[in-house]
């Protein structure tokens, strides 16, 4: 019996290392390709590369710009990131702790803005961004990631701060905190759970985004890194080892942050998802 | 109801701040003024921009000098007559559909895979999930490589001997939409894992054990209690993708541009072009609006269905 038992349980081990291997081949064929010449990669796609070729890292690293798309990419996530926490913490203590018809009603118009697809407001905010002179500027990256990012960031903490309660602020209330004292120094310093989810889900957004950076600084000197390896991808359109080699440049920091942290990655898309 | 919360928090704010003026800005203690910040950056970035959006749909709007006039209805009857714009719009739902039963159908199998006492559950959670991480234009772009018809998938398939399955990926106009839902769902089945993972974690293990202490098989337990509490997670995992699969731009984009033909036009792609490359600003901005309407009625459904759950339990 405990024999059947250990023999199925090491199948099933095997079963879904096999699938964890077929899932995983693409990543394979990432870090391979990255450090294959031009011929290499015609002639064996698949196969291991015969030398530990790091020039095409090289090659992206200068010719894409990548350096200053990092510094880009890393500017717009803090500073959008920042105003997130700031301005949807700040907010979401008014919605939550204030029980009138107005907060319901700006609570709801806040969730309405979680169902409006970008789409809608494209061209008139590309207009406004154009005429207000921000086009090719970080400035107007930052509004948008921020402004369309507060609709979740306001739902999550809402929800963080119903749960909370309230006997803190009662009680610094009674020694004289006003609103914003309180704010700062009692209720913001409680958040810190769901202010790191916060931080990983809207931070891990605004890094990926593509069609609105792309439409915002693709082409100017502000762009962000999916925004350079897509023009990188223009430019390099049949020397794949160079294109994988500027990928992996972009991603292998994320994924060394991810592997050291993941149980907090995984945590927080997992309960910052379910609200 | 208004008027019962308005005694039961007066006496409370008058209390501690009986002079006056403030007291009354701030029945509740916490300003309004906390909100404001918050207000006028959603006011200017989405609020406005989608309100004037929904107005410009109906206009022949180009952006150029001369001028913008209301044109009725006219867009959208462009829509339903236009080619590429019909095929979008097809395709869209076709993805959304087929995107987020698979998904859900494969994430759910993996949670339940990775849920058991498996050794290597955290590292393969881990590499499940990552993919998830990573900027859809990297991936588009990976597996563009992957699937060029002398590429590594094909090569792999002609070395196990399968030559009949290698096809021209991304290049045939009839396989190349199923391609790119194949890559989204590549992408995104880690996060469907992860949102049942924690939902399987809010399962008490009594209730398994008890039902195989009568009798139930794996098969069972999982069919009759498992799956069964995992409708919350569920609607979460399902409502996320759908939205963003109708929405889908980056991965096609990257990987087809909507090609070969309209084959994988998305309604965000053609929108996308109609606004960026052809200047036609007010048939573009209908586009959009027709995706919202379709992706306000998708969301009303969940609504519902997560409703009647809820009365449920």
């Amino acid at each position: 019996m405990t024999r059947r038992f250990g023999a199925a349980r090491l199948g099933r081990e095997a079963l879904m290392v096999l699938v964890a291997c077929a899932f995983i081949f693409p990543f394979y064929v990432f870090f391979t390709v990255s450090m294959k010449t031009q011929a290499e990669v015609a002639s064996s796609p698949l196969g291991l590369p015969t030398t530990l070729n790091l020039d095409n890292f090289a090659t992206a690293w200068d010719r894409g710009d990548l350096g200053e798309a990092y510094l880009n990419s890393i500017v717009v996530v803090a500073l959008s990131v920042l105003i997130l926490v700031g301005f949807g913490s700040m907010a979401a203590y008014t919605l939550a702790r204030r029980l009138s018809r107005l907060s319901t009603v700006a609570y709801l118009v806040f969730l309405v803005g979680l169902m409006i697809p970008l789409q809608l407001g494209m061209v008139p905010l590309y207009q406004f961004m154009n005429s207000a002179n921000l086009l090719g500027t970080w400035t107007a990256l930052i509004l948008f990631e921020a402004g369309h990012q507060l609709p979740f960031t306001i739902f999550l903490y809402a929800g963080f701060i119903r749960a909370l309660p309230r006997e803190y602020e009662e009680a610094a209330r009674v020694d004289g905190a006003g609103p914003v004292t309180m704010f700062r120094k009692i209720v913001f310093p409680l958040l810190r759970p769901i202010t790191g989810t916060v931080v990983i889900l809207t931070g891990i957004t605004t890094w990926n985004d593509f069609l609105t950076p792309l439409l915002y600084v693709g082409g100017s000197s502000q762009q962000t890194l999916p925004v350079a390896i897509y023009a990188f991808r223009g430019e390099f359109a049949t020397d794949w080892g160079v294109l994988f080699a500027g990928m992996a440049i972009a991603i292998i920091p994320l994924l060394i942050v991810y592997f050291f942290l993941q149980k907090y990655f995984i945590i927080g898309f997992a309960s910052g998802i379910k609200g | 109801m208004t008027s019962a919360v308005t005694t039961a928090t007066s006496p409370r704010t008058t209390g501690p701040t009986p002079s006056g003026r403030k007291g009354r800005l701030t029945p509740g203690g916490v300003p309004y003024a906390l909100l404001l910040p918050a207000f006028v950056l959603y006011a200017m970035v989405v609020l406005y921009p989608t309100l004037s959006g929904a107005v410009y749909a109906f206009t022949d709007w180009t952006g150029r000098a001369d001028g913008t006039n209301f044109i009725g209805w006219a867009n959208f009857v462009e829509i339903f007559s236009d080619v590429a714009a019909r095929s979008a719009l097809r395709n869209s739902l076709i993805i959304a559909v087929s995107v987020t039963v698979v998904q859900t159908l494969v994430g759910l199998a993996l949670a339940l895979a990775l849920h058991t006492s498996l050794v290597t559950r955290n590292v393969l959670r881990t590499l499940f999930f990552a993919p998830a991480l990573l900027p859809p234009v990297i991936i588009a772009f990976l597996w563009t490589f992957i699937l060029t018809p002398q590429g590594p998938l094909n090569r792999v398939l002609r070395g196990l001997g399968l030559d009949f399955l290698a096809q021209n990926w991304l290049g045939d106009s009839s396989l190349a939409l199923w391609t790119v839902i194949g890559v989204v769902i590549w992408q995104s089945a880690g996060l469907t894992m992860v949102i049942y993972l924690a939902g399987l974690q809010g399962i008490p293990t009594e209730l398994n054990e008890s039902a195989a202490l009568d009798g139930a098989s794996w098969w069972q337990r999982t069919r009759l209690v498992t799956v069964p509490l995992l409708i919350p997670a569920t609607t979460v995992a399902m409502s996320l993708t759908l939205i963003s699969s109708l929405k889908l731009f980056d991965q096609v984009f990257a990987m087809t541009g909507g090609g070969p033909g309209y084959a994988t036009e998305t309604l965000s792609v053609i929108m996308y072009k109609e606004a960026f490359v052809s200047g036609r600003f007010g048939y573009s901005t209908a586009i959009a609006l027709v995706l919202t309407m379709i992706v306000f009625a998708f969301t009303m459904v969940q609504l519902g269905a997560l409703r009647r759950f809820d009365v449920d339990r």
